[in-house]
């Protein structure tokens, strides 16, 4: 308990201060997998209420990068992190903040669509609330209704709600996982290729309610398409080998890139 | 490059390989469902099921004080082994990735092969002497040593069927570890750790050497907690070895109710942790 307090009275003090621009910042961040070092030095800063996409080869370092944000990297068995990554202006590797608060303050999605299979679709959008004691019925209608709404799949799954999660299409079940992650009321999004394994049409309907929830979230998407980190981002980042290579507004990025390596990349001569 | 047709042969022959190893697995298991069956079935009747043994020579009794004693073992055990065995399943699986783990995991191997006659002495100086009598506590504590590495094999292997996603997927939404694993994996896992607890109940509903050793057998019905108590298993034994055809009758009646008491509770399981939301 006292530890959550730390944080939220942290998160309270900055709804004072509601105009600051940058959400997310690192500064010096290094993690390891083992002895492999998979991100060296990472500086950011990530701006509110906008959509920043982390772009890169494979192995690059761009799914440590996000799984940095919400401490998930350290759940791999001797993994590894060091630096600071401050959400709010609070750095949430100091000692007395709990990394399961950090969680439910920046929510994620997956590569692969990952709805939990022993559970109905109301169920998994409910899973963040219920199984952190959350048990008013009508609250829990009214969120799984606005998530599922918020994630434009409503619309497609109010008669089947007690249907397993697992029973539904590639691209709404990813569309599921992202309605399960806003029903506990993030302010950040952390996607991690969440379309790459979908096809296009699904794809495409996902970008565009990425782009929808911009308003209201902070979002941070991996991708190894430049296409969509053209389409749908505001600023992209390049990770090359660990490293932050160039980062700025995603129109400059794509126009006029500072760097040599991010203007090979970008031309699709490596990568 | 082969043949077509040798190419379609080789695949038809692995077939049949296959299939003639299943008849010939299942034949021994059929004839003795069989035996059992045709032996067992004239023996019932209703003082079978309502009575206890009759008096040793005579025709009449029945065995419903040894039915009482397997379904208070079962019960006994279950309430010592699963949770014991469920619990330290998901030690390992979930926790268990170091040397305190490896060495728990050894020596759980060890005691699921540990010959149950062995197990049988253990608990008689260790359960038995302490109490100064046989009892179905000392059954149940020797029967739950062979339950519980039976159960947290089954569990462990189980659990690390989850994909990991899963466990990211939960904690990512910001719940705790102990919810992640009880209420995410865990009940992935339902099907296989139900099966584990099945195969460990028919195992301890079968034994018959470690009971002689610590519940002994009796004539009577249950009469207390530290009083000698009956089991069809000492029963089936027991009346095996008298010279009455109508002993070996009742002997094969015996047998043919464990063999459905085991296949029941089985089914009955299955219904109760039924699901249409699976894996």
């Amino acid at each position: 308990m006292n530890k959550e307090l730390v944080f939220i009275n942290s998160k309270s003090m900055e709804k004072n201060n509601s105009n600051r621009v940058y959400k997310i910042e690192t500064e010096n961040l290094n993690a390891w997998f083992g002895t492999k070092q998979a991100l060296k030095d990472i500086n950011i800063k990530i701006r509110a209420k906008s959509i920043t996409a982390i772009i890169g080869p494979s192995g690059c370092g761009k799914s440590t990068f996000i799984r940095c944000l919400n401490r998930l990297h350290e759940l791999v068995p001797n993994a590894r992190v060091s630096g600071k990554v401050f959400i709010d202006g609070v750095d949430i590797y100091s000692k007395n903040v709990d990394p399961v608060v950090v969680r439910r303050k920046v929510g994620m999605v997956f590569q692969k669509p990952n709805p939990f299979p022993t559970m109905s679709i109301y169920d998994n959008v409910a899973a963040g609330l219920k199984l952190n004691g959350i048990r008013d019925k009508r609250k829990l209608d009214e969120i799984v209704r606005r998530s599922l709404e918020q994630a434009w799949l409503w619309d497609e799954v109010k008669d089947d709600l007690d249907k397993p999660g697992a029973s539904l299409s590639g691209g709404q079940q990813q569309r599921l996982c992202i309605a399960r992650a806003l029903a506990v009321e993030p302010e950040i999004l952390l996607l991690d290729e969440p379309t790459s394994a979908l096809d296009p049409i699904a794809a495409s309907k996902i970008e565009k309610l990425i782009v929808s929830l911009k308003k209201d979230y902070t979002i941070v998407i991996v991708t190894h398409n430049m296409q969509q980190a053209a389409r749908v981002s505001d600023y992209t980042a390049f990770l090359y080998l660990g490293k932050l290579i160039e980062y700025d507004e995603t129109s400059k990025i794509f126009s006029n890139p500072k760097e040599e390596l991010t203007e090979n990349y970008i031309a699709g001569r490596f990568g | 490059m082969e043949k077509y047709f040798v190419r379609k042969l080789k695949d038809k022959i692995a077939y049949i390989a296959c299939l003639t190893c299943v008849i010939i697995a299942i034949i021994p298991l059929g004839s003795i469902l069989f035996e059992v069956a045709k032996n067992g079935l004239p023996a019932i009747n209703i003082d079978f099921f309502t009575k206890g043994p009759g008096i040793i020579g005579e025709r009449g009794g029945g065995i419903a004080n040894s039915i009482q004693g397997t379904l208070i073992l079962i019960g006994l055990t279950s309430l010592i082994g699963v949770p014991i065995g469920i619990l330290s399943g998901i030690y390992l699986a979930e926790f268990g990735d170091n040397i305190f783990g490896k060495i728990v995991r050894l020596t759980n191997n060890v005691l699921a092969q540990f010959p149950s006659i062995v197990i049988g002495i253990f608990a008689y100086l260790v359960v038995v002497l302490a109490i100064g009598s046989f009892s179905p506590i000392a059954g149940a504590i020797a029967l739950a040593i062979i339950m519980i590495p039976i159960i947290t094999r089954t569990t462990e292997e189980s659990l690390k069927l989850v994909p990991n996603s899963m466990r990211e997927a939960s904690m990512a939404l910001g719940i705790r570890r102990w919810r992640t694993t009880f209420s995410i994996v865990l009940v992935a896992a339902k099907n296989g750790v139900v099966t584990g607890v099945m195969l460990s109940i028919a195992r301890i509903a079968g034994e018959t050497a470690p009971l002689i050793m610590t519940i002994l057998g009796s004539q009577w019905f249950f009469s207390g907690l530290t009083e000698p108590m009956d089991a069809l298993t000492l029963r089936i034994w027991r009346l095996s070895l008298l010279p009455y055809e109508h002993a070996h009758e009742i002997g094969w009646g015996a047998a043919l109710v464990l063999v459905t008491l085991v296949l029941s509770l089985n089914i009955i399981a299955r219904l109760l942790t039924w699901s249409k939301y699976r894996m």
